[in-house]
């Protein structure tokens, strides 16, 4: 019965073939660790936003009179309703905590680098779009916080000369950030936002298959056709698409193998993330703060006005440029080093294990730059801070200059031609 | 394709053609979705101007306004402010308001129409706090001036003209908004000196 109807739906639509190139017989390398679950997770917590958040909009009202109030009437008229929101808030935290770890992962093994620029750039889009989506999500609620950081956001548009003002009046549709600017961010958080980043994932997940996986020793399991003795392959069967050109080593199939191994990582997941929603759903603050529990009001200003805690680090660039033009140039300039950071990497090793000594210590020093520059931006700005931001911003900027000058003759360990573990 | 006759000419003309008339609709059609984030009707009537009734300003004191809604600070300052404006001036970014912060009418010492009010919008140049005022206890923050607002989000610094002081995040001075007086105690925020 279900071998006929797959028949009869493969000779319209190559299910099978699908499901057997990207999941029964995709080529995984062998030795995925710990740092492979976050590709997954991310999947995990989009599919959790996407849910919530069609959810959340049955309820919810998006206008400037009704906003605050419909969000108090989700968390406490609606059955289930604070559960959804919380999944939906802490959702986004989540989103961004395991959207870092997955970047950082790609950093250690070099996963940006050739072939797989496009594969990078693609998740770096993510990642933008991602942060719009955040930003705009944030003024739902329409909260103190939620106002006054669209309105220091949108400010930086404000910024740009000559067409800044009449820029910012067109991304508000008024002369302060109201109802008008609520609604269209609406829109652009539930479909347009949404729309892009799922095709956007899909996109990224097409060029990962298409290059492969990347692996913590850098190697590739897809050496030359005829290259390697029969008895030398994985012993799995995988889609012709990838044995036809190469031979396969060290290579599982993606399932079932990973999908086992990543509902570990599911499940791991879930316990911290519970944890997170049913007993701290507000994070300590910094997932929702502390002003947005009071109604946006133009004419009261937070005390601290500062973002999300996922914003932080660009926040903090921004904040310690004295220029608010230059600030905002560096805030982004922040964002373009990312993307080209496979053009910045002039090695051929991908893999911080078998790379200089030089290069572990600039990946070490990036990442505690970013984390530093991540905490001064979720506190108050004073000039002590100021001058650590300094200083963490050159870490993080000069960890690309550095990487571009030491990575053309770098002194690296020789890369096995094989996994041998 | 290859063997079948082809003018190449003809083809690229009416492939550039397509292109072009192709080109134009869809500049057409961008229009109304570009336009449509633009004010609305009623977002530009609510954006209409305010009046404020000054004489029962305090010296000394602050009233908001409110305009497009905006805060808009009017304070009225004493004689002794006025004259002591011009004191601390090696210590501001633009102490002659030579940057068009504010209208040509009120481009003075004082950046008023009269020296005794000050029309400011509370929007920091910085990124859009509100400053706070602080008339007599600003010498916390500058020492030797007794008046000025201090702005909580980044610590920007104004006088009591809504000039910028040196070494702070803010830019540029306080903007003045186009006001005008309609008589002795009415004062009109939206629409400039001469301009109704």
């Amino acid at each position: 019965m279900f071998t006929n109807f797959m028949a009869w739906m493969d000779k319209r639509l190559p299910l099978t073939d699908a499901w057997n190139k990207h999941l029964a017989q995709y080529p995984a390398p062998k030795n995925f660790n710990f740092w492979y679950f976050f590709g997954s997770l991310a999947m995990l917590v989009l599919v959790n936003q996407i849910l919530t958040g069609v959810w959340l909009t049955m309820s919810y009202e998006p206008s400037g009179d009704g906003a605050f109030a419909s969000i108090e009437y989700i968390m406490r008229d609606v059955d289930y309703g604070w559960l959804l929101r919380y999944m939906h808030s802490t959702g986004a935290s989540a989103f961004f905590i395991v959207v870092y770890l997955h970047m950082m992962r790609g950093l250690m093994y070099g996963s940006y680098q050739k072939p797989r620029e496009l594969l990078w750039i693609f998740g770096m889009l993510i990642f933008l779009v991602l942060m719009a989506e955040a930003f705009m999500g944030y003024l739902l609620p329409w909260g103190n916080m939620s106002y006054w950081g669209a309105q220091v956001i949108i400010s930086l548009f404000g910024t740009i000369p000559i067409i800044g003002d009449d820029l910012t009046l067109w991304i508000r549709g008024d002369y302060v950030i109201s109802g008008a600017t609520l609604n269209r961010f609406f829109a652009l958080h539930v479909i347009a936002m949404p729309l892009v980043l799922v095709i956007l994932v899909f996109l990224h997940i097409l060029a990962l298959h298409e290059v492969g996986s990347n692996n913590p020793e850098g190697t590739d399991v897809k050496k030359p056709k005829g290259s390697i003795k029969p008895e030398d392959q994985s012993k799995f069967k995988f889609h012709k698409q990838y044995t036809d050109k190469y031979d396969i080593v060290d290579a599982i199939p993606f399932h079932p193998y990973y999908s086992v191994k990543d509902i570990m990582g599911v499940a791991g997941f879930l316990i911290i993330f519970c944890w997170v929603m049913f007993f701290a759903p507000d994070g300590g603050g910094y997932f929702i703060e502390a002003p947005n529990f009071e109604p946006a009001n133009g004419l009261k200003t937070p005390e601290h006005i500062v973002p999300v805690w996922y914003f932080g680090p660009f926040f903090t660039v921004l904040r310690i440029v004295p220029d608010p033009l230059f600030g905002t140039m560096a805030m982004f300039g922040a964002i373009i080093v990312l993307f080209l950071l496979p053009w910045f990497d002039r090695g051929v090793v991908k893999s911080v294990k078998y790379r200089s000594k030089l290069h572990f210590i600039n990946l070490t020093q990036f990442s505690i730059s970013f984390i530093v520059l991540g905490v001064l931006g979720t506190m108050p700005a004073t000039p002590t801070a100021n001058l650590i931001g300094i200083v963490a911003a050159f870490g993080y900027f000069g960890f690309f200059v550095a990487l571009w000058i030491y990575s053309k003759n770098e002194k690296c360990k020789p890369v096995p031609e094989r996994v041998s573990h | 394709m290859s063997n079948v006759p082809v003018n190449n000419g003809r083809r690229r003309f009416l492939t550039a053609a397509t292109v072009v008339v192709g080109g134009v609709g869809v500049a057409g059609v961008a229009v109304p979705f570009i336009g449509s984030w633009n004010p609305s009707a009623r977002a530009k009537a609510a954006g209409a101007p305010v009046e404020v009734n000054v004489s029962k300003i305090e010296p000394g004191q602050l009233i908001r306004a409110e305009w497009r809604g905006k805060p808009v600070y009017v304070v009225r300052r004493t004689e002794k402010t006025v004259s002591d404006l011009a004191k601390h001036d090696d210590q501001l970014r633009d102490p002659n308001s030579d940057k068009a912060q504010q209208p040509a009418y009120a481009t003075n010492a004082y950046r008023s129409i009269k020296p005794e009010f000050l029309v400011a919008l509370g929007v920091c140049t910085h990124l859009g706090c509100a400053p706070t005022y602080h008339g007599g206890d600003f010498d916390q923050f500058v020492e030797g001036v007794s008046e000025g607002f201090f702005c909580p989000c980044h610590g920007s610094k104004f006088d009591l003209a809504g000039r910028v002081f040196q070494g702070v995040p803010a830019p540029l001075n306080l903007v003045v908004p186009e006001h005008s007086f309609i008589n002795e105690d009415t004062l009109l925020i939206g629409i400039g000196q001469g301009d109704a």
